[in-house]
């Protein structure tokens, strides 16, 4: 049971009175505190939280999400505490303005009292390659708490607060909502503005919310979506809420993809998903199988597009403006090697030259643009079973929680992970992780697509399965 | 088979504007090989008569007014943040 109220009613006794956001940080900061040993946390906005708590508690106008206490991925830029994306090379960084959501948030009267740990720079599945050590998994700290937003994902299961922000280029709030339990939406591509968070791959990012319930990610999502003047790859949202989630599961048609049952799925998830699809038909959903041909070419697509556009996004740590730099370099090409060679960790390193390479003269188009234009074939795809069901169904993750280290000599492993995750951010379609059960006490998440813009839909789905696995 | 050469992971790091020690160089040139390696499988999908796709949204030429304002930073934050500064300007080396 969480010590959380759901967040619209939690509000809403913040509103009356009856209770006090001041409180409600105090009892973020105290299980923080009890559950330092999972390393979820980077730093702590403790000052400026409680400040902004004693105005939100005085104020007339306290808002939507009046007092309640959420954490953001180290990767958005937040005032009360450094902002370093996870990495050496952004240690000691004071950000001069908040990122859009944090902003959005605030004006509701959210309060952040934290900044969650990631893979530096969101690049990895475990949250191992944090310069700033391993997030444990809740359910068992031999394991990884999945990554890249592993700290958001371990600090709402842990019930540190109601919500935490997550970023998801390839699969990162999906795959640790997985791996630790709890849910992660990834919207549609551009209906989060991105302005404030660090940039990974601009074609793929998105920003999301990792929460218990359906209702309460549904709620946040509301706050944080629509245009920003600041991101100019945001779209107009419509004018109904994303709250508004009733529909029935009779006539829903929903496909189950066939090619994620021939990913070398473990039997304890494949036996969960069946059941959730067992209570679907029971339920009156129209479930079929379909199939996306080029699904098994969607990794290899995202790791030539994602370390292209990293290679070039990381090119602004110079070691001149912010960020580490090399004190006793002599000239300027010294300073960006130096800087760049000690503030970045391997996995950023490897991704960089990836993208360097792939990027050349002489290989770009054997393979950036031929990556592109499988791309487009994958989009095809997609098009084409949307045409025939209105979402899609399989694993987030072929395995629960894997074991900490079991990776470590080999960087393809960790990429494998993310294999069921990829394509939904290149077709740029919402996705979200609904934990359905678990397999020896490691929590299983089923990921839900749904057709570009249809995140209203895909939630209201999400909630009535959610129902159905009570 | 993408093997990739010792001076191939120099010149790419050299291009990247990362300083390499030889053990990273060692370490990086199996592991970019094998990288490389795997995404090469998409040299053989028949992509004819497809484009590439750059973005997905849709959106073109998105404008704003091209106006001067002021977004509130303090200067102090920004220059507290410069890892060199001398008269509250950003100081570089030498490049001539």
């Amino acid at each position: 049971m969480s010590q959380w109220l759901p967040i619209a009613e939690l509000a809403g006794k913040v509103r009356t009175g009856e209770l006090k956001a001041v409180d409600l940080v105090n009892q973020a900061y105290t299980t923080i505190e009890d559950n330092k040993d999972y390393n979820a946390i980077i730093s702590l906005t403790r000052d400026r939280a409680l400040q902004r708590a004693t105005e939100i508690d005085q104020s007339e106008h306290k808002g939507r999400l009046a007092g309640v206490p959420f954490i953001a991925k180290d990767n958005f830029l937040a005032f009360g505490a450094e902002t370093t994306a996870g990495s050496n090379i952004l240690k000691g960084f004071n950000a001069p303005y908040q990122a859009s959501v944090i902003e959005k948030l605030e004006a509701e009267g959210a309060i952040c009292v934290a900044k969650a740990n990631l893979d530096a720079f969101a690049h990895g599945s475990s949250t191992e390659n944090s310069d700033f050590g391993v997030t444990k998994n809740p359910h068992n700290k031999s394991r990884v708490a999945g990554g890249s937003s592993g700290g958001s994902a371990a600090a709402v299961t842990l019930d540190f607060v109601p919500f935490a922000l997550g970023s998801d280029t390839g699969g990162s709030i999906r795959l640790p909502a997985s791996f630790c339990g709890c849910v992660g939406y990834k919207p549609t591509y551009g209906l989060v503005s991105r302005s404030g968070v660090v940039a990974m791959a601009s074609s793929l990012d998105v920003i999301g919310p990792l929460a218990r319930t359906i209702d309460d990610t549904a709620i946040v999502l509301d706050v944080i979506s629509g245009r920003d003047e600041l991101d100019s790859t945001t779209i107009e949202r419509d004018d109904q809420p994303y709250t508004d989630l009733d529909i029935s599961l009779e006539g829903q048609k929903i496909g189950v993809i066939k090619e994620y049952k021939e990913e070398g799925v473990d039997e304890g998830v494949k036996s969960q998903i069946e059941t959730v699809i067992e209570k679907l038909k029971t339920a009156g959903a129209e479930v079929s199988e379909i199939s996306l041909p080029s699904l098994p070419l969607a990794l290899a697509v995202y790791y030539i597009i994602c370390p292209a556009e990293v290679s070039s996004n990381l090119s602004r740590y110079d070691g001149i403006r912010y960020g580490h730099s090399d004190k006793d370099a002599k000239t300027v090409d010294e300073q960006y090697l130096k800087s760049r060679g000690e503030g970045f960790g391997a996995e950023n390193k490897r991704r960089i030259m990836i993208g360097t390479h792939v990027l050349s003269s002489g290989y770009y188009d054997a393979y950036y643009k031929t990556a592109q234009t499988v791309r487009t074939k994958l989009i095809n795809e997609f098009a084409e079973a949307f045409s025939t069901v209105d979402y899609l169904l399989g694993p987030v993750s072929p395995t629960p929680a894997f074991e900490i280290n079991s990776h470590r000599d080999d960087p393809m492993l960790d990429y494998l992970v993310d294999i069921m995750t990829v394509a939904a951010n290149l077709v740029g379609i919402p996705a979200i992780s609904l934990p359905i059960g678990s397999v020896n006490d490691l929590p299983v998440g089923l990921q839900l697509m749904g057709r570009q813009k249809s995140d209203r839909q895909l939630l209201a789905l999400a909630k009535q399965t959610e129902e159905l696995i009570k | 088979m993408a093997d990739l050469t010792r001076d191939d992971v120099v010149h790419l790091a050299s291009l990247a504007k990362l300083a390499l020690s030889d053990d990273e160089i060692e370490r990086f040139r199996g592991e970019l090989s094998r990288i490389l390696d795997y995404v090469a499988q998409l040299q053989a999908v028949d992509i004819s008569g497809l484009e590439p796709t750059s973005q997905v949204t849709g959106l073109l030429n998105v404008e704003r007014l091209d106006e001067v304002r002021s977004y509130g930073y303090d200067p102090k934050i920004l220059l507290d943040n410069v890892p060199e500064v001398e008269d509250d300007q950003i100081k570089v080396r030498r490049v001539l």
